[in-house]
């Protein structure tokens, strides 16, 4: 997976350490420690052609031309804490979140590449559960895992275990899905009920001293993206509210669209639990994280069934549509209270934070 | 029916509220001005859009009822002097992290490798300073009335356990000095006052008798839901246009007149009014709750000597005239310009319920 | 300087120097201090301010509450359906 390349930081204990239960610097260094690790665990459960031959790089295919399509790519880095959460972990964060970054392009998602960063002092067997949770992720979403690196950083310098993710999909041109295509009339739904990864992250994180029965919503949501498209035959924009939740992601659209929005307080579907940690902490669902849902903006004609189509599918159950794109106010949202009043919907400035006003 | 639900959801209930904003526009004849002195309050009539529902002769105004607003900026300085201290872990509740002192924020401090941790409780910083035997453990204890029992609370722990490594910085603020001094001032144009109703839970509202008499104000003792709110608000027009100026409970669910007289034991334990310094609105004499000489062990500002504090307010933040309600955020040269929840240059621009950041959220969708 | 939120006391414990409970919001779970409220039991519904209690919420008092604003909605709905008919 990477190239030897001789580390002269002090004397090197020439003989590899046997029967590790922990990662230690030698994991990283790129000689027979590191082939052993890549062996008993990547390519272990990531079994498939390309890790099995142990090159540095994948050459893979992809079915259709250039000529009728283009590749899509994504990337990203994931870091959380906790690394295990109620409802998943980092690994399964890791491949569903560069598979839906894909896919909001209207991509079907192929190949992912996985980048680790291991803290000296990691549990080797935590690390196992990682990588087979990644290895399930990616089967369910049909994704193979191509290519990867590891390094190893001092004890202190990293959060346990960091992974980047690059996610390549193959996207037809008769596709164009994209923040900037919002039009005036269109109906904005939501695959489901917000902020349930923030708040069970934050439970199990502990330094808030609450707990609740909550689990992340992490999934892989490609199938669900596609079963769309193979039906509607005009969706205008995806995009799945990760970090700084839907009004954030509301906010980035109208901008790039530079379309308004007017979204309805109660229509929005909010988790009873979600809502009252969040009146327990003074946080709004709105801007709390979610990894397991989109944001579906299409022609109003359409509504209906790709409510339909959406609930169908065990990820999007809940799915409710909760505003329309308006010509006025291009780039602002505006939430409408059950009173009749409204309120604009900001991006997230900054950190959120517990308050007691 | 979920009794959570009862207390609180179904005082957020549209047909009601309709028929008390009803009520309220019925027997509004003249234009009348009223404070609400908390910032909760603030961010919920901002939250649900209330004041968009009275009729245009109510003029609510936001009093300085948020203990991040009106922290003096010295205590500021102060806390971030000690929270840069190597073997301080500094903890505080989240409102205060992003406000301003003459330098810095907290956030800035912890980027620059200061331990900063942001609590929910301050029994949770009691705990983290028994977690970190080998570290001091300072609190930085804020707030009105309702948060004094709490931090009271602390400190009782903190000797029953006899943890030694924890200590409290003090800025706690009293309502009823506040309101004093709001309504004695010769440019007040407050005409009744909707009292903070957690305040009240724990202080009751036997102290706003003379104050509603002296000033001829009416008080409603009001809560946070938006019914809450608005009959808060027709109370206060009612006796307005009747010319009556007593104090009334809109909060009876969570208020007595007494108060909890358990929790001003605890208050009055552990602390003793002080006069103390509102930032922007300056010295208001026995305004504020220090220490009890007896638990001075536990005095952050005793502990660590962070040597002379420079304060430096920005010459152009107009804070204080915006939180005794004599100037609107509007009034402000700097307002959506140089100042901006992004880059705030004073306090009641940084916290979600300071009036100028309110104003700055709500004017935006105002003008769409 | 008042986010509080009820909640209902489900456990009741001593801890050193302290009275806690364990207190639910509706599926969130927290302990606070219920030093200030003596004479609560496991069932009773509080207000939860920084991890402590501030009270004992009175059922009957919102209830009560809930009835008189129900008046005025009441009123003021027939008020409106009578300007209809004129």
């Amino acid at each position: 997976m990477d190239d030897p390349i001789p580390v002269f930081e002090g004397p090197v204990c020439p003989l590899p350490l046997k029967n590790n239960t922990t990662i230690v610097m030698g994991h990283g260094s790129g000689g027979l420690m590191t082939h052993t690790l890549i062996k008993d665990v990547f390519q272990k459960y990531f079994n498939n052609q390309f890790i099995n031959a142990g090159n540095d790089f994948a050459n893979i295919p992809i079915s259709g031309s250039l000529s009728n399509g283009k590749i899509s790519i994504s990337t990203d880095a994931h870091i959380i804490s906790p690394i295990f959460f109620p409802g998943g972990d980092i690994g399964r964060l890791s491949i569903c979140g560069t598979v839906n970054d894909v896919s909001m392009s209207g991509a079907i998602p192929l190949y992912i590449t996985a980048s680790f960063i291991l803290e000296e002092g990691l549990s080797i067997s935590d690390l196992e559960k990682i990588v087979v949770s990644m290895q399930v992720s990616a089967e369910e979403a049909g994704v193979e895992i191509v290519a990867g690196d590891t390094k190893v950083v001092e004890k202190g310098k990293g959060d346990g275990i960091f992974i980047s993710t690059t996610g390549i999909g193959w996207l037809p041109d008769n596709i164009a899905i994209r923040g900037d295509l919002a039009q005036p009339g269109d109906i904005i739904l939501i695959s489901g009920t917000i902020g349930d990864h923030g708040i069970a992250v934050l439970s199990a994180r502990g330094d808030l001293g609450f707990e609740t029965d909550l689990i992340s919503d992490v999934a892989p949501l490609n199938h669900l993206i596609q079963s769309l498209l193979r039906e509607i035959p005009e969706i205008h924009v995806l995009r799945d509210p990760t970090r700084g939740g839907l009004a954030t992601t509301l906010n980035e659209i109208a901008k790039q669209s530079n379309m308004g929005m007017e979204i309805f307080d109660e229509l929005i579907p909010i988790n009873s639990t979600v809502q009252n940690a969040c009146e327990m902490l003074g946080f709004d669902p709105l801007y709390v994280a979610n990894e397991g849902k989109v944001v579906v903006i299409l022609p109003a004609k359409y509504k209906n069934k790709a409510i339909e189509l959406m609930r169908n599918n065990q990820y999007g159950k809940n799915t409710t549509a909760i505003g329309e794109i308006v010509s006025t106010h291009p780039g602002r949202v505006v939430l409408k209270t059950s009173f009749g009043t409204t309120r604009m919907l900001e991006m997230m400035a900054g950190e959120m934070l517990p308050r007691i006003c | 029916m979920n009794k959570t639900s009862d207390f609180s959801k179904s005082f957020r209930d549209s047909n009601l509220v309709q028929g008390v904003v009803a009520e309220i526009k019925k027997i509004t004849t003249q234009n009348w001005v009223l404070m609400e002195i908390c910032g909760g309050q603030t961010h919920a009539i901002m939250q649900y859009g209330l004041d968009q529902l009275l009729p245009q002769q109510i003029e609510l105004v936001h009093g300085p009822g948020c203990p991040v607003c009106v922290t003096p900026l010295d205590q500021i300085d102060r806390a971030h002097a000690i929270a840069k201290l190597p073997e301080v872990i500094f903890c505080s509740f989240g409102d205060m992290l992003r406000v301003p002192g003459s330098e810095v924020d907290l956030f800035t401090l912890r980027a620059r490798g200061a331990q900063i941790r942001v609590v929910y409780s301050p029994l949770d910083a009691v705990k983290i300073a028994q977690e970190n035997p080998d570290k001091q453990v300072v609190f930085f204890a804020i707030g009105f009335e309702t948060t004094v029992p709490a931090n009271a609370s602390s400190v009782l722990q903190a000797n029953a356990m006899g943890i030694k490594n924890f200590s409290i910085l003090v800025s706690q603020v009293r309502v009823p000095p506040a309101m004093h001094a709001i309504l004695s001032s010769p440019h007040s144009r407050v005409q009744a006052f909707l009292a903070a109703g957690h305040v009240c839970a724990v202080m009751g509202y036997w102290e706003y008798h003379p104050l509603a008499s002296q000033y001829k104000i009416p008080i409603i003792v009001t809560g946070f839901e938006p019914l809450d709110l608005l009959q808060g608000i027709l109370l206060s027009v009612r006796q307005l246009e009747q010319k009556q100026s007593i104090v009334e409970n809109a909060y009876s669910r969570a208020v007595v007149e007494k108060g909890n007289q358990a929790a001003q034991k605890i208050i009055e334990q552990v602390f003793e009014p002080c006069d103390r310094n509102w930032r922007g609105i300056g010295k208001i004499p026995q305004s504020g709750l220090g220490l009890r000489e007896e638990f001075s062990f536990y005095d952050a500002e005793n502990r660590f000597q962070v040597g002379h504090i420079q304060t430096r307010e920005h010459e152009i933040c107009i804070a204080g005239e915006i939180l005794q309600g004599l100037k609107k955020p509007f009034d402000c040269p700097a307002f959506g310009t140089l100042c901006s929840p992004t880059n705030p240059l004073g306090a009641p621009m940084v916290s979600s319920e300071g009036a100028c950041n309110a104003y700055f959220r709500f004017s935006k969708s105002n003008n769409s | 300087m008042c986010l509080g939120i009820p909640g209902k006391i489900i456990q009741i414990e001593d801890s050193i120097g302290m009275k806690m409970a364990k207190i639910d919001f509706g599926g969130v779970i927290r302990s606070a201090c219920i030093e200030a409220i003596p004479d609560a039991k496991v069932g009773d519904y509080t207000i939860i301010h920084a991890g402590f209690a501030l009270n004992i919420l009175s059922e009957e008092e919102a209830m009560e509450t809930l009835l008189l604003l129900q008046e005025i909605a009441d009123l003021n709905e027939e008020l409106s359906v009578n300007e209809q008919d004129i």
